[in-house]
């Protein structure tokens, strides 16, 4: 009872932003740092507007977080106003979001990534803010590399001799366990990304191009996915086939690995104090197909969208808004190196000296590529499922890029119905 | 002479051997999880059977940044009502299947059976609306309701099946005696069916203590989560993130409870039939 | 008993749901706007190749890890029956598979199966039964198998501890006679013990059959949505939520729920018959 005179009293001290005693709940994060940076942004806005906000914390595991999103909206409940969503879902859950275009000026949105922008403008509707952002990356040992003088590799043809010659090198050496290189090879969403890397590193499509036409039965796909498929068993354990993130972190980090794939998180991992390998690890953009291909990452992050089942749209925008501001992502930036969504924010003298990682990153981040969920919409998860099946029997050695290749094209233009999704 | 008492050794180090292949199965994961929960990041990725320098901070890390003292006592308030009513209800119904002829009880086992019959995730969309229509989302009740889906055709089955077993005269002389169904049940059946009761009770118990779909799906806010929900949102500062340290600690404190509950009932799991058999 | 019935509608509900969305066209994200498509779900799914190598999975996973634990609960169960010192303490320690999370000891188990870092390759190659570390969740040919080996770890505990308790509640009287007439232990167990422990061992038995049919975060976490190791349970989940296909996944988990009615039917008349004759 007093804490709503007390919210009361603050509304009528605010002078009447908010007509009625309104609350918000958010689901943003799990727990940890993630959970705190969002409280005490949320916890700046409320003070500010006097609406009272609740924290939904949600699993860690971004699978579960979909099934539980999915239950609650189709049940058209207002028990979460603002949902925390990754990259690939605006297409899916778009039915269900808000089009936040009509409450955030267009001038606004402009200061964001673009590729960020377009992929959450579903049917010309902005059904989500990008809120942070990740991008396939590729770790290197400096002090290895240094040690048999290379360069980091530039095509991922270096990448494979220099990982074989010096995990060879290194074996002989004293460490038998010593592999070239680690990535995610497992049957799910990681899979997806680490080939569509690849794939499009030589220049072979991201899947699905924008007017929504299959793309992937072409040449260099196939010359790409025949690249990968050589390293099992030479220079990745054969393990991989099972690996998640960290699964190959647990590799790399235990100084077993000399090139890994992976998202900016394992950096600042990598360097913690009580890391084998602190301050011998390096960072660079994954490498170009060939010499006419180019550098590839596969976007990644999340965004903050408002559920059309809010009772309180406005608020809510209002609050995405604040989140997702230029002031707030720095904070997020400096305090918990989460990677901003505005470009701008990169060449901060603040958030560069708080993290001296970012400057790196920009171009991967600037580059990186979307998958293919916006063209695709509630039917991604299905040719993602589909792409990675095909994808782990090529690595697997159960058949060849040339055979897998054109019966995943086929499967994929009859889901697609013409291009129509 | 010696031959004999060569082979009772023989038959004796055997037992030990088998007994300590069991032990080595069943708990070495679990020493391994107890070991992983006082490792700090990047020890987790070595090999290592003993500690020199135990990291007690994840077991603080777990009581700090989530109410999970009380996530586990709505575990055991879930679990236990769970457990108590399915065992009531059980008893009765193993009491009227296994004891009492009547048509369709073949079919009515079959139809409680049934319901074990389907995927989880299959029922979860029609009990999430039904523990809507009930008014029951974000409620600890609702747990206790949808688990009965699960702990009671186990329990059902396995009391009916023990039921059966024991010998007729039993009733009979109480029947006798003229006493009531629910007399019979509860003073010639309860203490024979002591051991049952116990394990149904302890296996039910576990099962809706390790719960997870439901328990995430019908509850929101973090003082109404259970243990296993509260385990799955231990995260570090990315998604990406498993702090594997955090999550084996938070698993270790939760078998306390149970194992605790063992040790406590575990003179019930044994001593049913001796107190039964003066009886009869 | 009217008590039952409330709980018959209570549990009734949800699966006349499924059963009746298994008809339709309907979606997830838009369960209203469905459309009756009569056995159209059926007749896809008996055509997918995918859906029956996750059939055949689940029955070879269901079948030789629930033979293992019957045959392991009973050799812990009748070991805990017989009196030693400190049987207490093992009896609770043999219950702690049981109770950890599935999800929690799923991933402990991929970690300690990890072909670089792993402690159980680090063991082996140690006791000298491998030369080289093995990838064992990763090949094909051993994927299956290590996940069997972490359910029959977690779930002979359930097994023992139901035994136990039938062992507990066997009359004496049998054994002491047996006794008297010096009847080899072997025998007595073959003889004595295991026709008495039977209704126990059945209803055992269907519970972890019912269980294993339908086995779902043990597979998930272990190898996600992979082939080679796919269950039912899996499958059906995936089409339900990851792609939304509400009347597919709920026709899916309608076949699962017949497929497994069928293996109940057929495992308890052949069970019967057995003790008939």
């Amino acid at each position: 009872m007093r804490r709503m005179a007390l919210t009361l009293l603050l509304v009528l001290f605010c002078g009447g932003v908010v007509a009625e005693n309104a609350s918000l709940s958010i689901s943003c994060g799990a727990l940890g740092v993630e959970l705190q940076l969002c409280q005490q942004g949320v916890d700046h806005w409320s003070s500010q507007t006097g609406v009272e906000v609740n924290i939904v914390s949600t699993p860690n595991s971004s699978s579960e977080r979909f099934a539980l999103y999915q239950q609650i909206l189709a049940s058209r409940s207002s028990d979460i106003d603002i949902l925390q969503i990754d990259v690939v879902w605006p297409g899916t859950l778009a039915p269900h979001l808000i089009d936040l275009s009509a409450y955030i000026d267009k001038d606004l949105t402009r200061q964001y990534f673009k590729t960020l922008i377009t992929n959450n403008t579903i049917d010309d509707r902005l059904v989500a803010m990008p809120w942070f952002t990740v991008a396939g990356v590729l770790y290197y040992r400096s002090d290895l590399l240094e040690k048999y003088e290379f360069n980091p590799p530039e095509t991922w043809r270096q990448l494979t001799s220099m990982a074989r010659h010096i995990q060879n090198a290194e074996r002989e050496a004293g460490s038998p366990r010593m592999q070239g290189f680690v990535f995610q090879a497992k049957g799910y969403e990681g899979l997806t990304c680490n080939a569509l890397e690849w794939i499009d590193s030589f220049g072979g499509g991201t899947l699905v191009n924008q007017r929504g036409d299959v793309t992937i039965g072409n040449p260099r796909a196939i010359a790409a996915l025949d690249l990968a498929a050589s390293w099992i068993g030479d220079i990745a354990p054969q393990g991989v086939l099972n690996y998640d993130e960290e699964q190959s972190r647990g590799v790399f980090q235990s100084g077993n690995a000399v090139f890994m794939r992976n998202w900016p998180y394992a950096w600042a991992l990598g360097n913690a104090a009580d890391s084998p390998v602190r301050g011998q690890i390096g960072v660079v953009a994954l490498p170009r197909g060939g010499d006419q291909g180019h550098h590839s990452g596969v976007l990644g992050g999340w965004q903050l969208a408002v559920s059309k089942y809010s009772k309180h749209p406005q608020l809510a925008a209002n609050l995405v808004q604040y989140l997702t501001s230029y002031a707030e992502q720095k904070r997020r930036a400096t305090v918990g190196s989460y990677n901003p969504t505005i470009p701008e924010l990169y060449r901060d003298p603040d958030v560069l000296k708080a993290t001296p990682f970012l400057g790196t990153l920009y171009k991967s981040f600037e580059q990186a590529v979307a998958r293919p969920s916006r063209i695709t919409g509630d039917q991604y998860a299905r040719v993602s499922a589909e792409f990675y099946y095909a994808v782990h029997e090529v690595l697997a050695g159960k058949k060849s890029a040339a055979a897998a290749l054109p019966g995943l094209q086929r499967k994929l233009e009859r889901l697609s119905r013409g291009g129509q999704w | 002479m010696n031959f004999k008492k060569f082979r009772r050794l023989l038959g004796k180090t055997a037992f030990c051997l088998l007994l300590l292949l069991i032990v080595g199965y069943t708990v070495f994961p679990f020493y391994w999880a107890i070991v992983s929960s006082l490792k700090s990041g990047a020890a987790l990725f070595k090999v290592e059977f003993w500690l020199s320098d135990p990291y007690w901070e994840n077991y603080v890390a777990v009581f700090r940044e989530q109410p999970f003292g009380r996530n586990i006592l709505n575990s055991l308030f879930v679990s236990v009502s769970t457990v108590v009513v399915s065992l009531a209800l059980a008893l009765a119904a193993a009491y009227a299947i296994g004891r009492i002829q009547f048509r369709g009880r073949m079919l009515l086992l079959f139809m409680i059976l049934g319901v074990s019959m389907f995927p989880q995730v299959a029922v979860l969309s029609g009990m999430f609306e039904l523990i809507n229509a009930l008014g029951l989302y974000n409620n600890l009740l609702a747990l206790s309701l949808s688990y009965m889906i699960f702990t009671l055709p186990f329990t059902v089955w396995v009391l009916t099946t023990f039921m059966r077993e024991l010998p007729k005269e039993l009733e009979e002389a109480a029947i006798v005696d003229g006493a009531s169904p629910l007399a019979i049940v509860w003073h010639v059946f309860m203490p024979l069916m002591g051991p049952a009761l116990v394990t149904t009770g302890l296996l039910a118990f576990i099962a809706a203590w390790n719960e997870f779909l439901f328990a995430l799906t019908f509850t929101l806010s973090s003082e109404m989560r259970t243990v296993p929900v509260a385990i799955a949102l231990i995260s570090g500062a990315s998604a990406y993130e498993l702090p594997w340290g955090n999550i084996m600690a938070a698993s270790v404190i939760v078998t306390v409870p149970l194992i605790l509950l063992v040790l406590v009932f575990q003179r019930r799991i044994v001593s049913g039939l001796t107190a039964g058999a003066v009886k009869g | 008993m009217p008590m039952l019935m409330v709980l018959a509608l209570v549990a009734g509900w949800p699966l006349i749901k499924t059963i009746a969305y298994g008809f339709t066209d309907a979606s997830l994200i838009d369960p209203e706007s469905a459309n009756f498509i009569g056995l159209d779900n059926f007749t896809y799914l008996l055509q997918d190749s995918y859906w029956w190598s996750s059939v055949w999975n689940t029955v070879v996973f269901a079948v030789v890890s629930v033979s293992l634990e019957t045959v392991l609960g009973l050799i812990i169960a009748l070991t805990l029956h017989a009196h030693f010192p400190g049987r207490g303490g093992l009896r609770a320690a043999i219950l702690i598979p049981w109770a950890i999370p599935t999800v929690v000891s799923a991933q402990m188990w991929n970690w300690m199966y990890n072909d670089v870092f792993g402690v159980l390759n680090h063991v082996f190659l140690l006791l000298g039964l491998i030369d080289d570390p093995v990838a064992w969740t990763a090949s094909p040919d051993t994927a299956l198998l290590s996940i069997i080996i972490v359910d029959v770890w977690k779930t002979t505990p359930f097994m023992a501890l139901l035994l136990l308790a039938g062992l507990q509640m066997l009359p004496q009287e049998c054994y002491e006679s047996a006794r008297i007439d010096g009847v080899h232990p072997i025998k007595v167990f073959f003889r004595i013990t295991l026709p008495l422990l039977k209704p126990t061992l059945m209803v055992a038995i269907i519970f972890r059959l019912l269980d294993a049919l339908r086995v779902f975060d043990l597979v998930y976490v272990m190898s996600g949505n992979n082939h080679n190791t796919m269950s039912m349970s899996v499958y059906a989940r995936q089409q339900l939520i990851d792609f939304g296909g509400l009347g597919f996944g709920s026709a899916a988990s309608t076949l699962i729920f017949l497929i497994i009615a069928l293996f109940t039917i057929m495992y308890l008349s052949v069970a019967r018959v057995g003790r008939e004759s």
